[in-house]
């Protein structure tokens, strides 16, 4: 099965970090309070952020190796 | 469930707090300077958005009432209302609306104007609000800049609640005029400094 991983259209990103809250992972900062950033590393794709986030901003995609 | 509840997670009690109160003595709604003075000065000094990511209790009540109690249609807010212009926009009408509100304050220092004790809901309906007050101190003008900062403070609620109902929970943190600037301070503060 392929990995999915959130992505932050950066652009329309209000920063206001509710996707923080909701990762179980903790894989979601905002440095420099300008947008959400996303480790991959930790991120497991669950969804949880893409659908907590007010702006609609994230999206699942399966990431190509 | 994810890691455990922090203090700054229960910051939602004072944002209630301070709403109730209002409904008693008005002049307690000077105490919502520190909803003004404590995002600015974090993203002034930190140069980050600490307040709207941690804590501001503010949303914490949206996705309290919105999410855990459901009230919300949880769907997404239309484009326009994230788009740059309307978020900017409002930005603007907040603090050209607030900036009225000082002058009418100012007014009633000066003694030209007396004390209006109403509440103005949406900059619009006018609220008689009289049985929060319970005379002031120093100047009529100390009551009035309250019963302003605190329409302020409650029509942003009700605008809160109402994309809450029709959106995601925390709708209103896409068109917040505190979140917009503090993020658009973040963007001045940190231009000159490389993304880590
Ligand atoms: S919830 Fe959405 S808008 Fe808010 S910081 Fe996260 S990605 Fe950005
Ligand atoms: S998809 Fe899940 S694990 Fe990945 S960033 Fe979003 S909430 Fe965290
Ligand atoms: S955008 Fe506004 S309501 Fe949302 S977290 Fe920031 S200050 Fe609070």
């Amino acid at each position: 099965m392929a990995k999915r991983k959130a992505i932050v259209n950066v652009r329309d990103c209000v920063a206001c970090g509710c996707c923080i809250k909701v990762c179980p992972r903790d894989a979601i900062t905002v440095p420099q309070g300008i947008h959400a950033k996303i480790d991959e590393e930790l991120c497991i794709g669950c969804g949880k952020c893409a659908k907590e986030c007010p702006a609609s901003v994230i999206t699942l995609e399966v990431l190509k190796q | 469930m994810r890691q455990k509840k922090k203090w700054y997670d229960f910051l939602w009690i004072f944002s209630l707090t301070y709403l109730i109160l209002g409904f008693f003595n008005i002049l307690f709604a000077w105490l919502g300077l520190l909803c003004f003075f404590i995002p600015l000065i974090i993203a002034i000094v930190g140069r980050n958005k600490a307040y709207c990511n941690k804590y501001c209790g503010r949303s914490q009540l949206f996705s309290l009432v919105g999410g855990r109690f459901e009230l919300s249609r949880k769907k997404d807010v239309p484009k326009w209302m994230k788009s740059k212009y309307f978020r900017y926009g409002f930005l603007i009408f907040f603090f050209a609306m607030f900036f009225l509100m000082l002058w009418n304050t100012y007014l009633v220092f000066a003694g030209v104007k007396n004390l209006g004790m109403a509440v103005t809901l949406l900059w619009t309906f006018k609220l008689p609000w009289h049985w929060a007050y319970h005379g002031t101190l120093f100047s009529d003008g100390v009551a009035q800049f309250a019963f302003g900062f605190y329409s302020v403070m409650l029509t942003s609620t009700v605008l809160g609640f109402i994309t809450m109902i029709l959106f995601k929970p925390r709708s209103w943190c896409v068109y917040c005029p505190m979140g917009t600037m503090t993020q658009l301070i973040c963007k001045a503060r940190n231009a000159a400094r490389p993304q880590n």
